[in-house]
């Protein structure tokens, strides 16, 4: 870079236009913890995801047809006719679920090192709005192939919004353009689906922007005392980027090319039919856990603002969090909860992939409970009561030693 | 402040120095500042309305709003489903012990109390909106422990009524605007 900069035309335009020293800036000299791990990997991932969720998108884009008699068939021709099609819509379907397993490990990184706490709480909300962005992308993406799923996961989503007194129901109606979800519905999610991600962008640019600001936090979770806590990102964290990207795409490829239906669902491939529900409707899989909550209140608007209350809460944790320690390491109680959470969410998970029978109903309430003790209850009372392991001196000092 | 000008007008001193940060004084600039944002406001209010009311039911989708059922092909006991804006609408001829059923179960067992007269015009006719009111899944006929429907969804059962008995829908299923034409037909809408 350094090199570039001294030739004479590229001085002259980055005097002009300060890209190049801009990028020098953020992706070179950046300064970085010295002691970040491989959990750290997953921001660039999820990047990388998002690009190739664009990518494929604007392709499959110029072959697709949203029309309620026309899109399931579109979708078909894509897989059998056009070059490459099947490539592209799998490297779709499946780009959709890695890009949540990929964001699912950056937020639990995110809650084990406390990288929520002072001064990344705006750090923390962007992230949270990237995710809710994402999900009502991936809502609306998995409707396009008008499919049996793709229809009345359609149905029951926006029928969650009939849950609100008095205005519930013109609301619905005006979210399906019609009395039930239809043509004009297809019609504004593809045109939504297609606009949301670049949203997404925006809002990464602007959390990139904040994160730059404060810088990353690291595993220590402590603050850093002077450059010797640094190093440059380039070489150091591309080079881990990218070799990060490398396995990531290997078990994409595997996915891809192995199970590329393994996590999507076979009712899919039926065309949608307004009259006729599936015997067992769920989700795709990265929704499971909120679903679960959603049916575990015997209640429908309970049930509904349940489930809102599951992700909002998120956003309240940097103050439920009463610790001033970040990083789990030195958390002794904390970081058995933490891992608790994890297993709920999991079992959370089960829950809202079986039907809501048996015991899967009591099981999904008491993990329901569970969830919601965690953050307003636990948290604030382990942060009081916990007594913290001592902290290091500073990010280099045990980094050198070793 | 009251009065024409700020004291650096009054001493002749440039008006430049309103500017200096901190040294703000209320004017009448200030005033025409709120009401030139307010009358914007309103206006880009107003101007927002078409870009959301244009997502409402168009004029094609809500003239689409009523169809003719010919009853005379249903058996006693069966069901057939007809597609009335888009929606699925169920209409039953039920037997009298269907019949019986729903008019034996007393009021207060029900959440959404309705009579089973307030819900048909005919009693061996049930014609209703197959649509849960839990979260809009159709529920599937003969079934669910109520000797009426079940929604496979969340497990909402509803009874011969079409009442909801068990499950976290709120309401019984909805009854459409409807009426015979002859013996044999109904206009649903
Ligand atoms: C945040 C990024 C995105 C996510 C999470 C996402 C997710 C999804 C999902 C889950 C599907 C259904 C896949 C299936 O089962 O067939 C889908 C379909 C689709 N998406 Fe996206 N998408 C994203 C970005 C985009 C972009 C930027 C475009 C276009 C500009 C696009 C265009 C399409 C099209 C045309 C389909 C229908 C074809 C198909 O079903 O394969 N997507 N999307
Ligand atoms: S939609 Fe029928 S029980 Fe939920």
């Amino acid at each position: 870079m350094q090199a570039l900069l001294n030739n004479g035309f590229v001085r002259w335009f980055d005097n002009r236009l300060p890209v190049l020293s801009w990028a020098n800036h953020h992706l070179m000299e950046y300064p970085t913890p010295r002691n970040l791990n491989y959990a750290w990997n997953f921001g660039s991932l999820a990047g990388l995801a998002l690009v190739l969720q664009i990518v494929t998108g604007i392709v499959l884009a110029m072959h697709y047809t949203p029309h309620a008699d026309m899109a399931f068939d579109s979708v078909e021709r894509i897989m059998r006719d056009v070059n490459y099609g099947w490539l592209l819509r799998y490297m779709h379907a499946n780009g959709a679920s890695f890009f949540f397993i990929v964001v699912y490990i950056h937020i639990a990184r995110g809650l084990y090192y406390g990288s929520y706490k002072a001064p990344r709480e705006v750090l923390w909300w962007l992230g949270l709005v990237i995710l809710l962005l994402m999900m009502a992308t991936a809502f609306m993406g998995y409707v396009l192939p008008w499919g049996q799923m793709s229809f009345w996961g359609a149905t029951v989503i926006t029928n969650l919004f009939s849950a609100i007194p008095v205005i519930g129901e013109p609301i619905v109606q005006w979210l399906w353009g019609g009395f039930a979800v239809g043509n004009a519905t297809l019609n504004r999610f593809f045109s939504l689906h297609f606009l949301l991600p670049f949203v997404v962008v925006g809002v990464v640019v602007l959390h990139l922007w904040a994160l730059h600001h404060k810088k990353s936090n690291n595993p220590l979770g402590i603050d850093y005392k002077g450059p010797q806590d640094f190093i440059t990102f380039h070489p150091y964290y591309t080079i881990k980027d990218a070799f990060g990207a490398g396995v990531f795409l290997i078990l994409f490829a595997t996915f891809l090319f192995y199970a590329p239906n393994y996590m999507g669902h076979p009712d899919n491939y039926i065309p949608a039919d307004p009259l006729v529900t599936p015997a067992h409707i769920v989700p795709e899989w990265y929704f499971l856990p909120f679903y679960a909550i959603l049916r575990a209140i015997p209640d429908k608007l309970g049930g509904v603002l349940a489930m809102g209350a599951s992700i909002f809460i998120l956003f309240l944790l940097p103050w439920l969090d009463t610790s001033r320690i970040r990083s789990a390491t030195f958390r002794p109680v904390f970081k058995w909860f933490f891992w608790l959470l994890l297993v709920d969410l999991v079992v959370l998970g089960f829950c809202g992939a079986n039907p809501p029978e048996g015991f899967w109903v009591p099981l999904s309430q008491v993990a329901t409970v569970y969830y919601f003790l965690h953050f307003l209850i636990l948290l604030p009372l382990i942060g009081w009561f916990e007594r913290p392991r001592p902290l290091p001196d500073s990010i280099a000092k045990p980094v050198l030693k070793a | 402040m009251a009065g024409f000008g700020t004291n650096q007008q009054r001493r002749g001193l440039p008006a430049m120095a309103d500017h200096t940060i901190g040294a703000h004084e209320e004017t009448r600039r200030d005033f025409l500042y709120v009401a030139t944002g307010a009358v914007a406001a309103v206006g880009a209010a107003v101007a927002l309305w078409p870009f959301i009311d244009q997502m409402n039911p168009a004029a094609d989708v809500l003239a689409l709003s009523s169809i003719e059922v010919d009853l005379s092909p249903v058996p006693l006991g069966q069901q057939i489903t007809v597609n009335w804006r888009g929606k699925p609408v169920f209409v039953r001829h039920r037997t009298e012990t269907d019949i019986e059923e729903a008019r034996a179960v007393p009021l207060e067992e029900l959440r959404d109390p309705q009579t089973d007269e307030e819900r048909v015009i005919k009693a061996e006719w049930l014609v209703m909106v197959g649509i849960c009111t839990h979260l809009g899944c159709v529920p599937l006929a003969d079934q669910g422990d109520f000797d009426g429907w079940f929604c496979p969804c969340h497990g909402s059962h509803y009874d011969s009524s079409g009442r909801i008995r068990k499950g976290p829908a709120p309401l019984n299923l909805a009854i459409p605007g409807y009426e015979f034409i002859d013996d044999s037909t109904i206009r649903v809408g």
